[in-house]
């Protein structure tokens, strides 16, 4: 009796232990992590890695109060929330891609700090929140992003819509903000690296340390927050968070001369084990041959699966490492993927990439200049639209009426033009162009400028360094594909491959960055005030104080001394002698 | 008999003297304990204010130098939310930096004291006179975040620290404007008087350092400098490979004090007065006390430099709640769209083309406008004469 009492109770016990403790664990997960590293070798030698950190959180952060977070970070969370954000994109980049050399970036963003942002129609003072919102990620990426203000932020009409699900594209809801100044550090990267679930100890991001991402051509980190649809039928919508790095690793400072490469090379690092919070972890390494012939890059140690897609147009083969798999780290504790070439690489085959652009600033002085855009477009036959964007500040006066674009000797006339003049200390000129190129051209945009004194006051304090101009014009076009691509299931598809949406499959949709330009203004001399003040008074105090003097001196006549002892003495003497007195 | 009487008064005696000199030493053992209470700081939290005000790459030895002490004080317990760093320029990722993402403070580059983990709250052209007065005063824009703020309280012991270019009675920040002393003062006077601070340790490493804390008339300060008025403070050591002065040598020898510090240690400020003599100085660094109401003896370097916590072990047990089943998240009922969403199309050229242009909001007439109107209409009746006005209307 007592036996099977305690066995009872036993069982009892079991079944009710982890009732209380495992409700959570029970409940279905709502969000789940995906992670992945791209590495691409450039042609010039480089090689470029790319880490996408998804977590995707299956509620609606609109609606309802939502205060149990897991993965998805808790302050982006409540900002999205209470500041009715539809879309977020902050990107903090140093250095610049070169896509004439490397091709088409998976990912661009232009030098500094770039942040455009998609409002619910529920707010209704979209300029208000927006400045809260610069304020409040200034604080949580400790970036300078408080600088965003009326003078550097513009409302594009045409050049941005929303990558995520939208129902309707008003663009009184969209605000776009560059910052070409701001330095990127290790004081960005830190509270990056913080969002992540794991953060950096386990899985992918073990491999992000400073020291060596810094060390390095071009470093882009981005956070895009969207909605996007739950399943295939798209019925709900759900929340993704994506983090984006990409670092572009020199051939000869990092590489040290050789092309071959590892992960030890790049991160002096290797990977140890995965983020047990991850559902998927994988490394793709981009091994397609060029030129139709065998593989020229081997990859050790074999991967786990190989596979083919067609991304940006074209087919390309990866090979992958998935790290969930448990044959992966069976041989060794640590994963260093090396790339080999098989034999030495052709380097005058350097394939062009169909779109690519460049920026100057021409000219001579300090008073006027122009600043020229040229684009190319290198496919054989195809001719498509491109979009251009040029945000110039207020302090570089634009003559609208010198504005040309001429392609093959020819003027070309833009479909759509939309311009916003400037106002002095208000507003910067926005211009959006959509410009027809031609198959095989080079197409010439120039427009020429005065630049404009400012105040003493509104100099930085290295007023020297310069000004940057225009940051960089934003070209979104849609580049039609060598290879058309099926329309692929967003879920299973990599990462880097599903960020823009793309309806056709004749064209991939590419948004390219120019360089960022600097132009010197006129600057004053700033010891004059200094010298001002000091000439000025004494100016004033010797003409001043001549006439004070003259108008207000009153003479009187006076008694002539009668002099010291030695006058008196001699005096007396005088006398004496009968000498008249002095 | 006779004799036994004394010898039970003299151990009576013996017991009453014994006890009298138990209580006596219990007393004073009561007495040392409420002295050693009295001395010791009343302070629940710490805080650190570290500015280095220098732009420009030669400068580099600024920017190694305040570092140094948020290492420090990282090191000892302050937490990045309690330490509020400005930094005027960024000397990691400069361009002329030969290592990248590295500022170091030791020659041949043994200590990297910019780390992995760092979080600056103001930098490059947030590092302003103004903004340093409002970080100390409190008087921030309601939408500064907290990162930006210096949330104390009358219960902290701030350490501020400031290293820049200086001269007799200023501070020159970022090449372009100064502080001056009397203005660091009435900061002060303004921070006692809101009581943002129960203790706070000013350290300044500039050029005539000990001008900056001539002008203090709050209670509670103590503070510390490189160099007297009319002395210049120098700097270390050069580094061949980054090719600067990489510290200066009153923070290079603190921050060598400091490294032997641990949280537990009880090393007091007289020990870090004597920090850096004049014959490894070549300056006379200074200090001011007479403000400060504790001793110097019974004040911990770990007052002001670490965030030390005082613990009491209890022997109670703390029952904690096992329903945690009332916890789980619920999720509100999601209305389900009727017809699928899609994304929006990227380049819509045909939309685009077509686009109208947006409709501009209709402003009143601005004061130009209306003052010349009513200038012609006046001119024209004052021309014509009244009486036209009713074919007018």
């Amino acid at each position: 009796g007592g036996m099977a009492a305690a066995l009872l109770l036993l069982l009892l016990l079991l079944a009710a232990g982890p009732g209380p403790g495992r409700a959570g664990a029970g409940q279905e997960q709502r969000d789940a992590l995906r992670e992945e590293l791209l590495l691409s070798p450039l042609p010039t030698g480089d090689v470029a890695a790319t880490f996408q950190f998804r977590t995707r959180w299956d509620a609606d952060l609109q609606r309802g109060a939502v205060s149990h977070y897991r993965l998805f970070p808790k302050a982006l969370g409540r900002l999205v929330a209470a500041l009715g954000v539809r879309e977020l994109h902050l990107a903090l980049t140093q250095g610049f891609w070169r896509t004439r050399y490397w091709g088409q970036p998976p990912l661009q963003a232009p030098a500094g700090a770039e942040l455009w942002v998609w409002f619910q129609p529920t707010v209704t003072d979209v300029d208000k929140a927006w400045k809260e919102l610069s304020n409040i990620l200034s604080g949580i990426f400790c970036a300078s992003l408080n600088f965003i203000d009326s003078t550097n932020t513009v409302i594009p009409t045409a050049s941005f819509k929303p990558l995520g699900l939208a129902n309707g594209t008003d663009h009184r809801l969209l605000r776009y903000a560059v910052l070409p100044r701001e330095v990127v550090c290790t004081e960005n990267l830190t509270p990056w690296k913080k969002l992540l679930p794991c953060g950096s100890k386990a899985g992918l991001a073990v491999l992000l340390k400073a020291e060596r991402l810094f060390h390095s051509s071009y470093h882009s980190q981005a956070v895009h927050i969207r909605p996007v649809c739950r399943d295939a039928s798209c019925l709900a919508v759900s929340w993704e968070l994506r983090q984006t790095l990409t670092v572009v690793f020199d051939f000869f400072s990092s590489g040290q001369g050789k092309k071959d490469w590892s992960l030890f090379k790049m991160f002096s690092r290797t990977l140890t084990d995965t983020c047990p919070l991850a559902s998927q972890s994988k490394v793709y390494v981009d091994i397609s041959p060029k030129n139709k012939e065998k593989e020229l890059l081997e990859v050790s140690p074999p991967p786990t699966s190989v596979h083919e897609a067609i991304v940006q147009g074209d087919k390309k083969t990866y090979a992958v490492y998935d790290l969930l798999s448990p044959s992966l780290f069976n041989t060794s504790r640590s994963l260093n993927v090396q790339l080999k070439w098989k034999r030495p690489q052709d380097s005058s085959e350097m394939p062009i990439p169909t779109l690519h652009a460049q920026r100057y600033v021409g000219g001579y002085g300090l008073q006027t200049g122009e600043i020229c855009t040229l684009i190319f477009n290198t496919h054989p036959y195809r001719a498509f639209p491109v979009i251009l964007l040029e945000t110039v500040p207020w302090y570089l006066r634009l003559y609208v009426h010198t504005l040309t674009i001429i392609t093959k000797g020819k003027e070309n006339k833009p479909s759509y033009i939309h311009y916003q003049p400037a106002q002095d200390r208000r507003r910067p000129h926005l211009l959006e162009m959509l410009i027809q190129l031609p198959a095989n051209s080079v197409t010439k945009i120039t427009i020429q400028f005065e630049r404009a004194l400012l105040k003493w006051t509104e100099y930085p304090p290295d007023p020297n360094h310069g000004f940057y101009v225009g940051y960089s014009s934003v070209l979104s076009a849609l580049v039609p594909s060598v290879t058309a691509m099926k329309d692929m299931d967003v879920e299973q598809s990599p990462l880097f491959a599903s960020l823009f949406p793309s309806s056709d499959g004749s064209s991939y949709f590419v948004r390219l960055y120019t360089e960022p330009l600097l132009v010197n203004l006129p600057t004053p001399d700033f010891s004059m005030p200094y010298n001002v003040i000091c000439l000025t008074c004494t100016v004033v105090a010797v003409c001043y104080g001549s006439f004070y003097n003259l108008l207000t001196r009153t003479f009187h006549v006076e008694e002539p001394s009668r002099g010291g002892l030695a006058k008196r003495l001699a005096n007396i003497i005088r006398k004496l002698r009968g000498v008249p007195p002095l | 008999m006779a004799a036994a009487v004394p010898g039970a008064c003299r151990a009576r005696a013996a017991a009453v003297l014994l006890l009298l000199g138990c209580c006596s030493a219990a007393l004073a053992g009561g007495l040392q304990d409420q002295a050693e209470q009295f001395f010791r700081s009343g302070h629940t939290n710490n805080w650190a204010v570290l500015v280095c005000t220098s732009r420009f790459w030669f400068n580099y030895r600024h920017v190694a130098n305040t570092l140094s002490v948020y290492r420090s004080v990282k090191r000892l317990g302050i937490p990045d939310s309690h330490i509020v760093l400005m930094l005027a320029d960024d000397m990691a990722c400069n361009p002329r930096n030969p290592k990248p993402a590295t500022v170091f403070s030791h020659k041949n580059m043994e200590l990297n004291v910019y780390g992995d983990d760092v979080e600056v709250d103001y930098r490059s052209y947030e590092v302003t006179v103004e903004n340093f007065l409002r970080v100390l005063t409190g008087r921030i824009p309601p939408s500064t975040p907290r990162s930006k703020r210096l949330l104390s309280d009358d219960r902290s012991n701030i350490l501020i620290y400031m290293t820049g270019h200086g001269g007799n009675g200023f501070l020159k920040f970022q090449d372009s404007e100064e502080i001056t002393n009397v203005e660091l003062a009435d900061a002060f006077e303004q921070m006692w008087q809101k009581r943002r601070y129960n203790e706070l340790l000013f350290i300044i490493d500039t050029c005539q350092g000990a001008s900056m804390y001539e002008r203090f008339y709050s209670p509670n300060i103590m503070a510390l400098a490189s160099s007297q008025v009319g002395e210049d403070s120098l700097s270390h050591q050069p580094d061949l490979g980054i090719g600067v002065h990489l510290m200066d040598r009153y923070t290079f020898y603190v921050l060598e004090f400091l490294e032997e510090i641990h949280p537990a240690s009880q090393t007091n400020m007289n020990d870090l007065f004597q920090v850096c003599p004049k014959s490894l100085c070549v300056s006379t660094p200074g200090h001011r006390t007479d403000l400060f109401r504790r001793d110097p003896q019974n004040v911990l370097i770990t007052d002001f430099f670490g965030s030390v916590r005082k613990v009491e072990i209890t022997t109670e047990t703390v029952s904690l709640d096992r329903d945690v089943a009332a916890f789980e998240s619920t999720f509100p009922e999601e209305e389900l769209a009727t017809e699928p969403l899609k994304y929006a199309e990227q380049l819509p050229v045909a939309q685009i083309i077509h686009q109208k242009p947006k409709q501009k909001d209709w402003h009143p007439p601005g004061g130009f406008i209306l003052g010349l109107w009513a200038l012609i209409i006046m001119v024209f009746f004052k021309t014509y004469g009244i009486k036209h006005m009713k074919h007018v209307f």
